[in-house]
């Protein structure tokens, strides 16, 4: 019995000492394929790849749902202590554990780095009356449930910035028609005009609005954003500025030796050209943040969301 | 069009490389061998692989990426036949007429019958994705909530009626996985359900579980309850390895008719392999002039779907190179492939890079010959599987299942409702309840639920969104008449009948 448990002891050291190493990586993605998240995770990963920080390859894993959270709870439950396991995160993810009132939440992970920030941008049909952002809050005051629309999951950055818009446009928060979408979908949905308007990132509404099929109104950036032709909420007398940043959690249980190799990799990462190509590529905003400031970071952003969760009427 | 055929000849020059040949063939035995496996699809293979890439010329890349997810369609089919117990989510509709004919000894006609459709689909899948693609792709954004909606609905009724030995029977099995599928959080608000407070059933019950309980661990519990002592029977093996003129004759219509389901349908955002697959073995069963034979191992129900998954993989193609809209995991894997190399999807591409793209379209042509000819001469060898004795078989299955369900996710839990369900699966097959139609609410439910909220949603809450498209209103007649057709025309006929007498 006695030599059984130590030859285990052996064999959990050895794994945990070896995984971080040389076995790939196993990516969850808390979203359909297709969305920001998607495209985050996967050419994060792909830019280890290519500069040569991390080669060891790596298996993607979509769980979309419910603000990520579903994949979150997977998470938790699947990967344990496993050094190699990676979970795409950002804050619409820990407005999605606020407002679901998950059983788990990003406490029970491991926070590795902040990466990205991309700031939303509101777009609506090419051939849409609504051609300026005071047009867009013209339409939701004169009829708010009429608007129909499109975004993320429900209590995520686009619906909580539909209800700032809603709140600033001096219409009923509780009236707002807020559509939740996951994946690509929302773009065919949007571009076949089957709502009126859709929220999401900059980045992936870029490509259908330089090809015309839908035309984009507003970003919410303190600034435009470089190659495209739109303005800012606040250059149109709109004083909203929400962004969405993503990162990458840790496996609950991660070892302190796991720990470090991630930091390590991630910091290297952030340095490599690779990496500063692929920012400009995909238009987001550099927001390296790392380690125990990361972690310290989400504790204020848990409890900012709270407020404006409850602020805008959607956390009760 | 000489255009697109001078585009395409040149597209040929690349994929018949040597070089990209072989990686045409890597591409394709991999994705067999995937196929096979239930809970390894397409997406997660070509995800591992992703890092060659960054060696690997993007055409080269691209062909073995091909193989893989045409592959994966013709592995699929072969355990569905053979071992009831499907390896994809599109196979699902295979093994119940495959299954059928491989116990009656027709294993190797089946295996053959599903193959040459893979082809022919996958060709004809191919053909209108270099032709139609641009036209196609438009298709995504006719296509609203509600039409959505009424589609999964016709899927819904149609298999619920044609399957199984009764329609009690049929509802009974679909009520009972869109029940499964309601287990877990609410994507729309958030909220758990059905959970009952605990963690592992937050995100849902998993469809392979589900599967490969209702599949293997049933038919293992009812074959191991069935086995006498003197064990040891196997399957005849009768017919020749090929399939008979009659079996040519049954089987081409429904190859033509699956491609053309499969192909648009596989090209919607929202589409996937697995509805055309439903959506052929009724129309199958409806058009067959052996209506009899189904259930007992009808070629053409076998020869249908299996052209429909075909097709509709290469449907799946079409928004993903028209528009860089992915549809599906594979198409999103795809997409992130197409980033590596820096090129974007999308109208832009087949200008600026025109040699990649009629390379990779070429290569999706030589990957089918390239199956069809792996998998021909293969038959004979898949069908010796069945002549090893029964207990050995089944006890293999079992812990494939095992195996599978564990790596899948390392928890308890799937194992533990892996047996319930199994156990379900048992009554199930003792009673002659239908198993697909599980599958199917338990696939398309969830995703029928929120096509029917987003249509409310948009429309305020007013219902007769549902029939408010044109396509919305045909699709939920088809489904309407699908239920109740077969009751008046048995009341018409009596009433003849009553007449005459």
């Amino acid at each position: 019995m006695l030599k059984k448990s130590f030859l285990t002891g052996v064999i959990a050291l050895a794994f945990s000492a070896g995984l971080a190493a040389a076995e790939p990586a196993k990516v969850l993605i808390p979203a359909n394929p297709g969305g920001g998240w998607d495209g985050a995770g996967r050419e994060t990963m792909a830019a280890f790849n290519k500069s040569g920080v991390f080669t060891d390859g790596v298996s993607f894993t979509n769980k979309g749902g419910a603000a990520g959270t579903i994949g979150l709870a997977e998470f938790v439950r699947t990967a344990e202590g496993d050094d190699n396991a990676l979970l795409v995160t950002g804050v619409i993810m820990v407005g999605g554990v606020i407002s679901n009132k998950t059983p788990v939440s990003l406490d029970n992970t491991t926070p590795l780095a902040r990466m990205t920030n991309e700031y939303n941008a509101i777009a609506v049909p090419a051939d849409s009356p609504i051609k300026t952002p005071q047009d867009f809050l013209a339409a939701l005051k004169a009829d708010p449930g009429a608007l129909s629309v499109g975004g993320g999951s429900a209590g995520g950055v686009d619906h909580v910035l539909l209800a700032l818009l809603a709140k600033q446009a001096g219409a009923p928060v509780d009236k707002i028609n807020f559509v939740s979408f996951s994946g690509g979908e929302i773009l065919a949905s949007l571009g076949g005009g089957k709502i009126k308007a859709a929220i999401s990132g900059a980045s992936e509404f870029r490509d259908f609005a330089k090809s015309g099929r839908i035309r984009l109104i507003a970003v919410t950036g303190p600034t435009r954003v470089e190659g495209l032709d739109v303005p800012t909420l606040k250059e149109s007398g709109i004083p909203i500025e929400i962004g969405n940043w993503r990162g990458f959690v840790g496996a609950p249980g991660m070892s302190e030796a796991g720990r470090k190799t991630w930091l390590d990799r991630f910091e290297k990462l952030h340095a490599s050209d690779v990496w500063k190509e692929a920012l400009k590529a995909h238009g987001w905003e550099d927001a390296y943040l790392a380690g125990d400031e990361f972690k310290a970071f989400i504790k204020a952003e848990e409890s900012n969301w709270t407020t404006a969760l409850k602020d805008v009427g959607i956390l009760k | 069009m000489m255009d697109i055929l001078q585009q395409l000849l040149a597209g040929f020059a690349i994929a018949l490389q040597p070089i990209n040949l072989f990686w045409a063939l890597v591409g394709c035995l991999l994705g067999t061998a995937i196929g096979v496996l239930p809970g390894i699809g397409p997406a997660l293979t070509i995800a591992l692989l992703l890092p060659v890439t960054a060696q690997v010329a993007p055409e080269s890349a691209f062909i073995m990426f091909a193989g893989i997810l045409y592959g994966a369609l013709y592995g699929g089919s072969t355990t569905s036949i053979l071992l009831n117990m499907p390896g994809e989510s599109g196979s699902v509709m295979t093994a119940i007429e495959g299954n059928r004919m491989a116990r009656n000894g027709r294993g190797a006609a089946a295996l053959a019958t599903s193959a040459i459709g893979s082809f022919v689909a996958g060709t004809l899948g191919t053909l209108a994705l270099t032709f139609l693609a641009p036209t196609i792709a438009e298709l995504a954004f006719i296509f609203g909530p509600e039409d959505y909606f009424a589609l999964m609905i016709l899927s819904f009724t149609s298999v619920a009626v044609v399957m199984g030995t009764s329609r009690v029977r049929g509802f009974t099995a679909l009520f009972f996985g869109l029940a499964l599928g309601t287990i877990g959080i609410d994507t729309q608000t958030g909220q758990s359900r059905m959970t009952f407070g605990t963690l592992e059933l937050l995100d849902g019950i998993s469809f392979t579980v589900v599967l490969v309980s209702l599949f293997a661990v049933g038919e293992t519990l009812y074959v191991a309850s069935r086995q006498t002592r003197a064990a040891g029977v196997v399957y005849p093996l009768k017919g020749g390895a090929w399939m008979t003129r009659e079996d040519w004759k049954r089987s081409w219509k429904p190859w033509l008719r699956g491609a053309l389901i499969g192909f648009p349908i596989g090209s919607l955002p929202a589409g996937g392999t697995e509805i055309p697959t439903f959506l052929s073995y009724t129309v199958e069963r409806r058009l067959s002039e052996k209506p009899e034979e189904f259930g007992n191992g009808a070629i053409e129900g076998v020869a249908g779907p299996e052209a429909a998954n075909n097709a509709a993989a290469a449907g799946i193609l079409v928004p993903l190179l028209t528009l860089g809209l992915p549809s599906t995991a594979t198409a999103a894997v795809l997409l992130a492939a197409f980033q590596n190399y820096g090129l974007q999807p999308g109208p832009l591409l087949f200008a600026t890079n025109p040699g990649l793209l009629w390379g990779l379209i070429a290569s999706l042509f030589v990957g089918n010959v390239i199956l069809l000819i792996l998998n021909l001469p293969l038959v004979g060898m898949w069908v010796r599987l069945l002549l090893i004795p029964r207990p050995y078989i089944y006890g293999g299955i079992v812990i494939f299942a095992l195996v599978g369900v564990w790596g899948l996710s390392t928890s308890w839990m799937d194992l533990l409702l892996m047996c319930g369900i199994g156990l379900i699966g048992y009554v199930a097959r003792v009673y002659d309840f239908p198993i697909a139609p599980a599958l199917i609410g338990l696939i398309l439910g969830p995703q029928a639920e929120i096509q029917l909220r987003r249509a409310l949603a948009v429309s305020q809450g007013d219902w007769s969104v549902l029939v408010g498209t044109p396509i919305a209103a045909t699709l939920l007649a088809i489904a309407v008449l699908v239920i109740f057709l077969p009751f008046l025309v048995a009341r018409f006929r009596g009433a003849m009948q009553e007449s005459k007498a």
